[in-house]
């Protein structure tokens, strides 16, 4: 291709840089300050969109499209100091996880705020009056308006810039995004200050959404995009980094833009088509910052350890009345089949229960013991089940060949991505798994020959007998009872106990000779390798598998299910998967407007019942017991 | 014959040299303070020679093999001990648990994943725990104990591999007078007993004179004297650095 060619592609890649720099601007910021990961701050973004594209539309011309994008960045900024007023505020001394939980709370029910207000349709708004021709530059057309964009960053990182150097409240964010300590000196003014940074974060946010209108139609996907780009660049960058997150910007954009450039190169002996990178291009970008400079580009250590909240209790074997309730309850499985004549949905809930409580206790292994919280473990998932779905697809492989398949490619992949992400701890770790996760998702979704895109794979069914809803059910519990059983045996070994030693103090670890990123690194492995049984089991059960079913929600009900159980105990996620997919399969089956229904579920949980079911419980016949104790 | 020989070690951070040029060493057996004020780089020493800091020059060398720049982990494997300043240990775990994952660590059974992890070792890590007046506690859960049994627990933990090197930062923070007294006096006779070298920092001068066979004095990131109890005592510069000039450790508060 010619120079010029390129050269129109660079131009193209600053003119992305500036969309993702203004929604990623105001993450960091915020993050800068508050050290509060806002997953919602996609939301925001989208929510711009639609409200410009409101305006523009509704009042039209030249006031409705140019005032619309003005008015439509204050409106979202209002609404940002308006979640942080009634929503953050009480979470700032909370566990990160339970902030990133609570944040992506609000994701779900701006959705479906998005979702009852506008409709599920796309939609495209009008071109930007004054800007609507292209002009030539290299030979090609580009249109002013992008031409426009790419001016559009490095005006705000302007105005950012002098904001930040010469104002007092720049000379506060400075303060507190410098140096914790300082904050709490401020006193008083400390509440004013992260509100006011809330709502320039979010104003950044609905500015960059409602510049998109004329580019991109709103659409209420927006948001998990938006923020998947906007974390990428904010890790790339340096968290808290606002320049940072320019040049990180930049480089993502120039990066992807290369690959369009390059489109399909024939080496030779093969052809490669560069275009199909440009998914991945940002991932790539972000492994090789992470692994030179673990804090981004231009972003400072942070403090990081793998340490929860409240100290947690020793682990105990259990105990008679445990072990008697466990057989019990396998009893009881074993017996439901015996039921399934006089309603046969109970076996699919069955086994939809059993598949969620493997991939839930599977999640706690790392997340609870392992301090590590993914916000990815869906990546596993999908591993598992395309792993056995393609198997059966294309080498028409028998069920039992797939399902041992499925926890091999997950645990190759958990190996892979696990290499990175013990690497980092708190929210860098999380926003890495993420990332990998979307991978994954992105990755099947395009690689459509071999993956079958956005329909998945379909006629993944088990043979006879398995197609038997009974015995299926029977396979599932074979399968997931020794799987839930394996993990809590490691617990109880050197092994397990090496891990809760790297979570408790990598410090003390360390000098005790353990190697504590190895450790943590097989854990996530072993942990990805049994979530993929789950996957397994979930293709066979549905007889197909979609990239839907392997986003990032699956990851968020993971979480919920481990904290709904409680994170500390380690029957916990085995309750929490339970409740959680039993309330999945009847409630939230009943309304449209289920995403929301669950991001209240998440907040109940994260502002009122910390401790999940099964802590709950513990804590409440501690004390009786206490009490007991006291009296006599 | 000297267990540990440090040269010319060097250390900053930004412009702040904290260890400056800093040469000694510890005799096998030997009790060697490390005292100096707030600041002097007592810690910053301790973390270089365990490997927590990677020295910016210099050379640590530890039974006659250079051990700059090497990992925590295979500095204690070859038997060098450590306590922090603020105490670490596993605080989810029992204090029988936290020294017998040291033991399991020792005996390199990090990656065994079917026994059972509460079983191994129980007999040596009571019996450590013993030492250091602490199989009492050995199932109470280490996060509920007072702080001056968790740096006990500490000790025990960095006992369990019969270091020939123990560096402890501060054993005794947070101690009352005479458990101070106590606890120093137990690691001396664990030392003369098991013929453990340890460089430790203290900031109660009655302790250390007491105790410790030599002292090295650190101000501002450099060795200013070197010797024993009554040397120090009498050294012009070590005086000005703690007292200013003229008053002497007669009268100094503990
Ligand atoms: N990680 C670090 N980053 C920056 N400066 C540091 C760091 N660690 C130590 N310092 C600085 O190095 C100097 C020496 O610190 P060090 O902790 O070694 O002193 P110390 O003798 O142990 O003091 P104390 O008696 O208070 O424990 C101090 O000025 C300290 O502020
Ligand atoms: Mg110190």
């Amino acid at each position: 291709m010619t120079l010029n060619a390129f050269l129109f592609q660079a131009l193209n890649g600053l003119s992305t840089a500036s969309g993702l720099f203004l929604i990623a601007a105001g993450l960091s910021l915020i993050f800068g300050v508050s050290r509060i990961v806002n997953i919602a701050h996609g939301s925001l973004y989208m929510l711009g969109t639609y409200i410009a594209y409101t305006f523009a539309t509704r009042i039209g011309g030249v006031t409705g499209f140019w005032g619309g994008i003005v008015a439509t960045a204050i409106i979202v900024g209002i609404i940002g100091a308006a979640i942080e007023f009634v929503l953050l505020r009480r979470i700032y001394r909370a566990p990160e996880l339970f902030q990133l939980l609570a944040t992506f709370a609000l994701v779900l029910v701006i959705n479906d705020s998005a979702l009852y207000l506008w409709g599920p349709e796309d939609l495209l708004g009008p071109r930007a009056p004054g800007l609507r021709d292209a002009i030539e530059v290299l030979g090609r057309r580009l249109p002013s308006y992008d031409l426009f964009l790419i001016f559009v960053g490095p005006a705000v990182l302007l105005v950012l810039h002098v904001v930040i150097t010469k104002t007092r409240f720049g000379r506060l964010i400075r303060a507190a995004t410098q140096d914790r300590e300082m904050v709490g000196a401020l006193g008083v003014n400390q509440a004013m200050l992260f509100t006011a940074v809330f709502a320039l974060g979010s104003l950044l946010a609905g500015l960059g959404g409602a510049l998109q209108i004329a580019r991109e139609p709103a659409n209420l996907a927006t948001d998990l995009i938006a923020i998947g780009d906007a974390f990428v660049v904010v890790v790339v960058g340096g968290m808290g980094s606002i320049s940072g997150a320019y040049l990180a910007a930049v480089l993502i954009a120039e990066v992807k833009a290369l690959c369009i450039g390059l489109g399909v190169v024939d080496f030779g002996l093969m052809k490669i088509n560069f275009t199909k990178f440009t998914l991945v291009a940002e991932f790539i970008v972000m492994a090789v910052v992470l692994i030179v400079r673990p804090y981004g580009l231009l972003g400072r250590p942070q403090g990081a350890v793998r340490s929860i909240a409240e100290a947690e209790e020793p682990i105990r074997p259990a105990n008679v009345f445990v072990k008697a309730l466990g057989i019990v309850v396998f009893a009881a499985l074993l017996a439901l089949p015996l039921f399934a004549n006089y309603s046969p949905y109970l076996l699919v809930l069955g086994i939809d229960v059993l598949i969620a409580v493997l991939f839930a206790a599977s999640l706690h292994f790392i997340m609870g013991p392992g301090g590590m919280h993914s916000f990815g473990h869906a990546a596993y998932f999908g591993l598992g089940a395309y792993g056995a779905a393609l198997l059966v697809k294309w080498m028409a492989a028998p069920m039992g060949l797939a399902l041992a398949f499925a926890p091999l490619a997950a645990f190759a992949g958990a190996l892979l991505f696990g290499w990175f992400a013990v690497r980092l701890s708190g929210v860098y770790l999380a926003m890495l798994t993420l990332a990998f996760a979307q991978i994954i998702w992105a990755a099947v979704y395009q690689w459509e020959p071999i993956t079958g895109g956005s329909n998945g794979v379909v006629g993944v069914w088990p043979p006879a007998p398995f197609n038997k809803a009974t015995v299926y059910f029977l396979l599932a519990l074979a399968l997931t009872v020794p799987g839930v059983l394996l993990l809590r045996r490691l617990l109880f070994s050197p092994f397990g106990y090496a891990m809760r030693a790297g979570r408790d103090s990598p410090l003390r670890a360390e000098a005790i000779g353990i190697d504590v990123k190895r450790v943590h690194w097989l854990a996530f492995a072993i942990a990805g390798g049994i979530c993929g049984i789950a996957g397994g089991l979930f293709a066979f059960a549905k007889g197909s598998i979609s990239p839907e079913t392997i986003h990032v929600g699956r990851s968020i009900d993971g979480l919920v299910m481990v904290l709904l159980g409680g994170l500390q105990t380690l029957t916990g996620p085995i309750v929490g998967a339970s409740v959680f997919a039993v309330l999945q399969d009847t409630i939230m089956r009943s309304t449209v407007y289920w995403r929301a229904l669950l991001g209240l579920v998440i907040l109940f949980l994260v502002l009122i019942f910390p401790s999940g079911i099964v802590g709950t419980l513990v804590n409440l016949t501690r004390r009786i017991r206490l009490r007991r104790k006291a009296a006599t | 014959m000297s267990e540990l020989d440090i040269r010319n070690l060097s250390k900053s951070f930004g412009g702040v040299k904290a260890v400056n040029d800093v040469s000694f060493t510890v005799k096998r057996g030997e009790f060697l303070a490390m005292i100096g004020p707030n600041g002097a780089g007592k810690s910053t020493c301790f973390n270089m020679i365990n490997g927590q800091l990677a020295p910016d020059a210099g050379e640590i060398h530890f039974e006659r093999r250079n051990i700059a720049g090497m990992k925590p982990r295979d500095i204690w494997r070859l038997g060098v001990g450590r306590t922090f300043q603020i105490a670490a240990t596993f605080g989810s775990m029992t204090v029988l648990e936290n020294v017998q994952m040291a033991l399991i660590s020792h005996g390199r059974e990090l990656y065994t994943m079917w026994s059972k992890a509460a079983a191994l070792h129980r007999g040596r890590a009571l019996a450590i725990l013993g030492q250091v007046g602490m199989a009492e506690a050995a199932d109470r859960p280490t996060r509920e104990l007072a702080y001056g049994d968790v740096k006990r627990v500490e000790l025990a933990i960095a006992l369990a591999n019969d270091p020939a090197l123990l560096l402890m930062d501060e054993p005794t923070a947070g101690m009352a007078p005479r458990e101070r007294n106590e606890l120093i006096k137990l690691v001396k006779a664990l030392v003369v007993e098991r013929g453990i070298s340890v460089l430790f920092t203290e900031h109660s001068m009655d302790v250390v004179f007491a105790f410790a066979d030599r002292i090295i004095v650190l101000a501002r990131g450099r060795v200013i004297a070197d010797g024993n109890a009554a040397a120090i005592r009498e050294n012009a510069k070590v005086r000005e650095v703690y007292f200013g000039t003229g008053k002497t450790f007669a009268g100094a508060p503990a």
